[in-house]
């Protein structure tokens, strides 16, 4: 019943989990280019959670230095995740721009298509 | 002039005149006066330098250091002064030889070749005096880096092979052998400097100081210490003077010179005695001479004959240090010097005989000594000098080797040096015999020629000479060697 | 005022100089706008570090917030050498880089060019200054991303495989980097790294601190390409553009190698000490198989950048070597090597990158016959591949001395003669061009190449130059690394 418990209650810590090796696995498991993009979005979600859910605290306020807040949330992992989902956006966009460029030269977004494609020249 | 200004011109001339050779590419008569100018210039700085060091004088250059125990410095010890003068003194009869060579038989890019082998003897200037392994170990690379070119100078498949053999194993050896070796000395002795009486005595254990000794015997490829010998056959491709620079003047004397100073300096000879740790050296060496020999019988191929005598005859000086008695490391240094007067003689007789008949093999040489008696009759005086009978240079060497074997009761060394004297005569004297005694070949006869071109004929004319000059004035290089060894 | 602010300008400027290039729109105009920028930086970098000599660590509070707040710049002698060597290359490079970027990069695209390369470079100097992991994250971003896009701008269509590859390869390792950080920042509450290294003291073994390390080595080791984690690197430094090969060769990497020795030795330095993960070990056996498989590997390739950059996997292998052997001479070992190994890449890809611009192919049967017609570049290559063959009056020599010494003198007897075997291997793939070039006839391809204009010559030339002048006078290169050596061992103390 413990053990239920301590899984219980570090749920947040099993989605983190979840999310991080499914969008590992899929970066590697997937040939098709978008996919590979989708994975590693996903893959940095989980590290937006890892940061931000312990930086939460149940019942807490936003930071606001006053006498009514006393119970407030940390606000820096917020702003660090802020940057880093900007950083994952900039990420993502040059990734489908490269994969839009390679659509063009290729003719396909496929890995295993376009190396099966090299190794015929 | 300073001890220290001396030893930089002494290296600072060859370098100019890599220079002066590629500033005066678009004439060829300069090009050759360029490189022969700064031969006679080289030979005459370290005549003074001789001058000096025989006066009992210490010249030394200021240490640059590169980093902490690591130091670039110079200084003239009696056996880099021998090294130096024969490097010096040969380099001027093989240019004269090169010009003769080179043209009659029409080699490309001449200017290239001039410079590698400048470059080669500024490396071995370099060699030779200095005073501690790194600043050895510098320039024993730069020799070999700078030969490549000249092992390669063909430039067909064969040039490339052999090159690719040359440098692999002469690098392999020094880069895995001896670089942890120098390493291990620094880290023991705390110093790499050469030092009377070695640094190593009492630093370490037995077992240490023998892993070090086969580290440095091994490698310093170039001594051509068996199984590390195949370099020099596969160098053969070569044009003559290079294997003539490779045999006599710079490369396997680089060898053999870096080992004896390496046991005198370095592990020191009292110390290797007390020890008993150099006795499978002893053996090594000698193993090295009778197979080498034994290989050398069956070569038919003259340059190949001669390199696997090149290889004995390394093995001579090898083993001679190895004895480890004063009077054998005379005979270790007499024997470097000899054997590069003789070994030179031999291979421009090769290279003239190539020269003026195109002929390689030794089956081919019957009666060519009636049309090149010159050539051949320095030959002749050179073999002997392998051999060892007096009155030629090479019976000196050899002399002092088995009394110094005979004193310390060295009876492997002796038994060697005796059975190795009857197969050295054994390859040899057929050549002479044939060369003066027997009948030429029908289709030699049709192709009459004489001797090779006159620059040849002076050089290795010369040579000859030298080996027995050296037999009759033997002052200066025993006076040399008695330094070296304390005697 | 600008002494003071020297830690703000080395970052500031390239970043305002890259803003600056993108609006200029003319290829022209934005080479000038990189090449006053970069050849700023030395001097900035320069003045940095002979602050660090005489005065002790820089302390620089970004924004006048106080650390640890704040984002702190904090300079000591480790990373003023970063810094001045990462700006040393890219000031060397910009005047070779106007002829080779109008011949590789189409004229509508040259402007951009150099705004992401000034990126690039603002990334890993701000990698290299700052004190703050989080920050480190973020500028690690913009060098990457800036590095993607340039390795994308190469002609051959491959070059955007490379990109991509390098991209997926870069954000997983940047990712675990961040992951990394969140870790030891949850158990730290602060990501001012010398704050964080004080505050690890009696936690070192806490499980989230091991987990910490293990994700941050994976995904620095992924950013500095450590064997078998290389795979994105080869391709990328074959297609990119010559300038960018050259640059990202002798700079990405190495900034990558410093945040390890931050980490281990300084953020770390009691997790490293305390041995409850086997980090050196580890390092030790990969930096093995990287000196030897990648080399090994190099010597097949049949275009000259990939065997270069086959050749650049193992040479970090001697570079994290350094760190496995945890001693001075080590350590001292692995730093310089760093700094020479930039020069000898960086002389090998600058040759490389004008043969390019003279034959536009770098395949091995392209350039045979070579020496023929550009014999100074390709006796420039000559030498730095001596260099990294590590013969005796040249860099490569230096570095390698020291790491064997180090081996001596932890009485790995072993190792070093792994070291000097693997060596031999570069012989072999060096030797195997010089062959080329040298023997064989004339390629077709080679048929009408001469030497390169001089603005590509003279750069090349003064960092072969350089390869060697710094064989013989260290006391810039290895007596700095080994002041660096001997701080980051006294955070493992």
């Amino acid at each position: 019943m413990d053990l239920l418990q301590a899984i219980v209650a570090h749920y947040n810590h099993w989605i983190i989990i979840f999310l991080m090796v499914s969008g590992l696995y899929i970066v590697v498991a997937r040939g098709n280019m978008i996919k590979k993009l989708v994975g590693l979005g996903l893959f940095q979600t989980s590290v937006y959670l890892l940061y931000l859910s312990p930086g939460k605290i149940l019942g807490g306020t936003p930071p606001i230095i006053s006498e009514q807040h006393t119970v407030y949330s940390n606000p820096l992992p917020h702003v660090l995740i802020l940057t880093a989902i900007v950083v994952g956006v900039a990420t993502l966009a040059l990734g489908l721009a490269l994969v839009v460029r390679i659509n063009e030269a290729f003719g396909t977004i496929e890995e295993d298509e376009i190396f099966a494609g090299e190794e015929d020249e | 002039m300073t001890g220290q200004t001396l030893i930089i011109l002494a290296l600072l001339i060859p370098t100019t005149g890599i220079a002066l050779i590629a500033l005066t590419w678009w004439h060829q008569n300069l090009r050759e006066t360029m490189t022969l100018t700064t031969a006679g210039a080289l030979f005459y700085v370290v005549m003074l330098i001789l001058e000096r060091v025989l006066n009992g004088e210490q010249l030394a250059t200021q240490a640059f250091q590169i980093v902490p125990g690591l130091d670039l410095a110079f200084k003239v010890e009696p056996l880099g002064m021998l090294f130096a003068c024969i490097a010096s003194g040969l380099w001027i009869v093989n240019s004269i030889y090169s010009i003769g060579y080179m043209r009659g038989n029409n080699e490309p890019r001449q200017t290239q070749f001039y410079m590698c082998f400048a470059t080669a003897i500024a490396s071995t200037i370099g060699i030779a005096f200095a005073s501690n392994l790194f600043t050895l170990f510098l320039f024993y690379e730069a020799l070999t880096l700078s030969t490549y070119p000249l092992v390669t100078h063909k430039g067909d498949d064969n040039a490339k092979a052999g090159g690719r053999v040359y440098l692999l194993i002469l690098l392999g050896t020094s880069m895995v052998l001896l670089l942890p070796a120098i390493v291990a000395t620094a880290v023991i002795a705390g110093t790499i400097d050469f030092t009377p009486g070695g640094i190593l005595a009492g630093k370490t254990d037995n077992l240490t100081i023998t892993l070090l000794l086969v580290l440095f015997m091994f490698g310093i490829g170039k001594a051509a210490l068996m199984p590390f010998h195949r370099w020099l056959p596969a160098a053969m491709v070569a044009p003559t003077p290079v294997s003539a620079l490779l045999h006599a003047v710079a490369v396997v004397k680089a060898g053999v010179f870096t080992i004896v100073k390496v046991i005198v300096y370095i592990f020191g000879v009292d110390a290797l005695v007390a020890s008993g740790n150099a006795d499978w050296l002893l053996y090594a060496a000698g193993a090295t001479v009778l197979l080498a020999s034994a290989v050398a019988l069956k070569q038919d191929n003259l340059k190949r004959r001669l390199a696997y005598s090149t290889v004995s005859q390394l093995s001579y000086v090898i083993l001679a240090a190895a004895i480890l008695t004063p009077i054998s490391i005379v005979g270790a240094a007499m024997h470097i010097a000899a054997h590069a007067v003789s070994k030179i003689t031999l291979f421009f007789a090769a290279g003239s005989i190539y020269t003026a008949s195109h002929l390689t093999e030794v089956s081919q040489l019957d009666g060519i000594g009636r049309r090149m008696p010159w050539t051949m009759g320095a030959f002749a005086i050179g073999a002997l000098s392998m051999i060892g009978v007096p009155p030629t240079a090479g019976f000196l060497g050899k002399w002092f080797m088995l009394t110094g074997a005979m004193d310390s009761g060295a009876w492997v060394a002796v038994a060697v040096i005796i059975l190795s004297t009857l197969l050295n005569a054994g390859y040899f004297l057929p050549i002479i015999i044939a060369a003066f005694f027997r009948e030429p070949g029908k289709d030699v006869k049709k192709h009459a020629h004489g001797e090779a071109p006159l620059p040849m004929v002076i050089a290795l004319t010369t040579t000859a000479a030298g080996t027995l000059a050296m037999f009759f004035f033997p002052e200066v290089p025993l006076a040399l060697a008695k330094l070296l060894a304390g005697v | 005022m600008i002494a003071a602010n020297l830690p703000a300008l080395q970052v500031v400027l390239p970043l305002f100089g890259a803003v600056l290039c993108a609006f200029l729109q003319r290829g022209i105009l934005a080479w000038g706008v990189a090449l006053i920028v970069s050849l700023a930086m030395p001097f900035i970098a320069a003045g940095l570090l002979i602050q660090v000599l005489d005065s002790g660590t820089i302390s620089y509070a970004l924004g006048g917030w106080k650390p640890p707040i704040g984002i702190e710049y904090r300079v000591d002698v480790v990373n003023a050498f970063i810094l001045l060597l990462v700006s040393l290359i890219g000031a060397i490079i910009m005047p070779y880089a106007k002829a080779s970027v109008e011949k590789e990069i189409p004229a509508d695209r040259q402007a951009w060019f150099y705004a992401i390369y000034l990126l690039c470079l603002c990334g890993l100097l701000g990698m290299a200054i700052t004190g703050d992991a989080f920050n480190i994250f973020v500028f690690m971003e913009v060098s990457s991303l800036a590095a993607y896009a340039l390795i994308a701008m190469g002609r051959d269509r491959r070059a955007l495989l490379a990109a991509y590859q390098y991209l997926i390869m870069g954000t997983i390792g940047a990712t675990f980097y961040v992951i990394g950080v969140g870790l030891l920042y949850s158990m730290t509450g602060t990501l001012n790294l010398a704050d964080m290294a004080s505050r690890l003291g009696g936690i070192e073994n806490s499980r989230a601190v091991l987990a910490a390390m293990a994700f941050l080595t994976v995904g620095i080791s992924l950013k500095l390409a450590l064997f078998p984690l290389h795979v994105w690197l080869p391709n990328a430094y074959a297609y990119a553009p010559s300038v960018a090969t050259v640059f990202l060769a002798a700079t990405a990497t190495k900034v990558a190698v410093y945040l390890l020795l931050r980490y281990f030795f300084t953020v770390l330095g009691t997790v490293f000490a305390h041995k409850s993960l086997p980090i050196a070990e580890i390092v030790l056996i990969l930096s093995l198989a990287a000196m030897f498989g990648a080399s090994i590997v190099a010597i097949f390739q049949d275009d000259v950048k990939r065997m270069l950059a086959y050749s650049s996997v193992g040479q970090i292998g001697y570079i994290t070597l350094g760190i496995a052997i945890t001693n001075l001479a080590g350590l001292t070992g692995g730093i310089v090597h760093l700094f020479n190994h930039a020069l000898i890449k960086g002389s090998l890809f600058m040759a490389i990158g004008a043969v390019f611009y003279q034959i536009g192919s770098v395949k091995l049967d392209d350039v045979a016959g070579l020496g023929k017609r550009m014999p100074i570049t390709m006796g420039a290559f000559a030498i730095a591949g001596l260099s990294i063959i590590g013969a005796p009056g040249t860099v490569g020599f230096i570095s390698k001395w020291y790491l064997v010494l180090g081996a001596f003198e932890k009485g790995w007897w072993w190792l070093a003669f792994l070291i000097v075997a693997s060596s031999l291997i570069s012989v072999v793939y060096i030797g195997r061009i010089i062959e080329v070039v040298w023997f064989r006839p004339v390629s077709a391809a080679a048929k009408r190449a001469k030497e390169p204009p001089l603005s590509m010559l003279v750069p090349t030339l003064l960092l072969v130059a350089a390869t060697i002048y710094f064989g013989f006078d260290t006391t810039a290169t290895a007596g700095i690394a080994g002041l660096a050596a001997e701080l980051l061992l006294a955070g493992i103390r």
